[in-house]
């Protein structure tokens, strides 16, 4: 698979590393060339610096046509938008961002996006030591709908199968995202 | 109306505070703590010092109540942000982006956001007014947002140069009522033939701006190619 990831902080260059050893074709952007220390010697895959959140520099990067597009930079915004723009212009079925609003991470499941909330993560894996029961907050979320409204609901659904098998508040990552 | 203004830079507070004096209902909202203070120490207590990104401090601003959302931080992302979630999560029936990036304004556009002002884009504009822009130029939103006022400037390729008006497809809910030949408008009639050069006046939905595109900018690039 084609999978590019934006921002390679801990947790992106975690997962640029684990998906390039897999095997898969790997585009990490950051917009700093000091965060792509964090990768392997080893790693094959491309480290691009650029913004993100800037369509000129996802198309230059090679984000079209990709088939996974995951967003981890520390600025919830600034992930919604890259995902987004991954999503709406540069027509990658499966987005990911990170969103550790629980607000804004249910509000954009709802607009078509998988969101990945750290707050949610860490309160169930907290909850799951300590032998309490989960939270409720948001921790991986299906896209459940498209801003556009109900008529692209089936479609985007149907994008989206394997996201779907990593939903709820079930197993847990408790590394620091 | 109840205007919530998010981000009190300079467009905030002079926003902010010129909807207080024609005497709207008006929350701002500063991140910045020293600077929120300051803003209250001009203006009163309409500033809420928390971040308007996120989902809880929104509410408590009273976004499920507003009229209107103005995002006018410095930050795109940040603006599309509280204008989808006003739109999605608090039903806000008008938003407003600041957008500074040119580029973002089809993506603010097709994501929903009822308004955008690009200052780079108006600046640039009245640097380049003979340099062709490839775009429909939006200059006004007319009724609650619903609609706008649009020009079009025709040039090299597009397909409506050499037709009458009644021979173009123009989408339901459209009007192309004036063109401006020469520094002159003129109501423009279903028999009027377009020129090059000329700019057309028209009022539309937003939903039908993609169509009018087609109908009087199509596509620039393609015809210089060929």
């Amino acid at each position: 698979m084609k999978i590019v990831i934006v921002g390679c902080g801990r947790v992106g260059a975690a997962v640029a590393e684990a998906y390039d050893r897999a095997g898969h074709d790997v585009i990490i952007l950051d917009s700093s060339t000091r965060a792509f220390e964090r990768l392997p010697s080893a790693f094959a895959g491309q480290a691009i610096r650029g913004d993100g959140t800037d369509e000129d520099v996802l198309r230059r990067a090679g984000a079209e046509g990709a088939d996974v597009f995951i967003s981890l930079t520390e600025g919830d915004n600034r992930n919604v938008m890259a995902a987004q723009l991954a999503n709406e212009a540069l027509g990658v079925g499966r987005v990911i961002a990170k969103i550790n609003d629980p607000v804004r991470a249910t509000a954009y499941a709802e607009l078509g996006i998988a969101t990945l909330c750290r707050t949610g993560l860490m309160m169930d894996a907290i909850d799951g030591f300590l032998g309490l029961p989960r939270s409720g907050l948001p921790g991986m979320l299906t896209p459940t709908g498209h801003h556009g409204g109900p008529g692209h609901e089936a479609a985007h659904a149907a994008a989206v199968p394997t996201v779907a098998g990593a939903t709820g508040p079930g197993p847990v990552a408790t590394q620091e995202v | 109306m109840f205007v919530l203004v998010v981000g009190g830079g300079k467009v905030g507070y002079y926003l902010a505070k010129e909807l207080i004096e024609s005497g709207h209902e008006v929350a701002l909202m500063e991140k910045d703590a020293s600077r929120a203070r300051q803003i209250a120490d001009e203006i009163g207590s309409i500033v809420i010092a928390h971040d308007g990104c996120e989902g809880k401090y929104l509410a408590e601003a009273g976004c499920n109540r507003a009229d209107v959302v103005a995002a006018v931080t410095g930050d795109d992302e940040d603006n599309l942000v509280i204008c989808q979630m006003a739109k999605h999560h608090f039903d806000v029936p008008r938003t407003i982006a600041r957008v500074n990036n040119p580029k973002n304004e089809a993506l603010f556009r097709h994501l929903g956001v009822d308004e955008l002002i690009s200052p780079t884009r108006m600046i640039l504009g009245s640097i380049e007014q003979d340099i062709p822009v490839h775009e429909l130029l939006h200059l006004a939103a007319l009724g609650e947002g619903e609609l706008e006022l649009i020009e079009a400037h025709l040039q090299t390729g597009s397909p409506a140069i050499g037709r009458a008006s009644k021979d173009l497809s123009i989408p339901e809910g459209c009007s192309l009522f004036a063109v401006i030949r020469d520094g002159v408008a003129t109501p423009l009639r279903p028999d009027t033939v377009m020129l090059e050069g000329d700019k057309i006046i028209a009022i539309g939905k937003q939903e039908c701006r993609d169509l009018l595109h087609d109908q009087l900018i199509g596509d620039p690039e393609a015809a210089a190619a060929g």
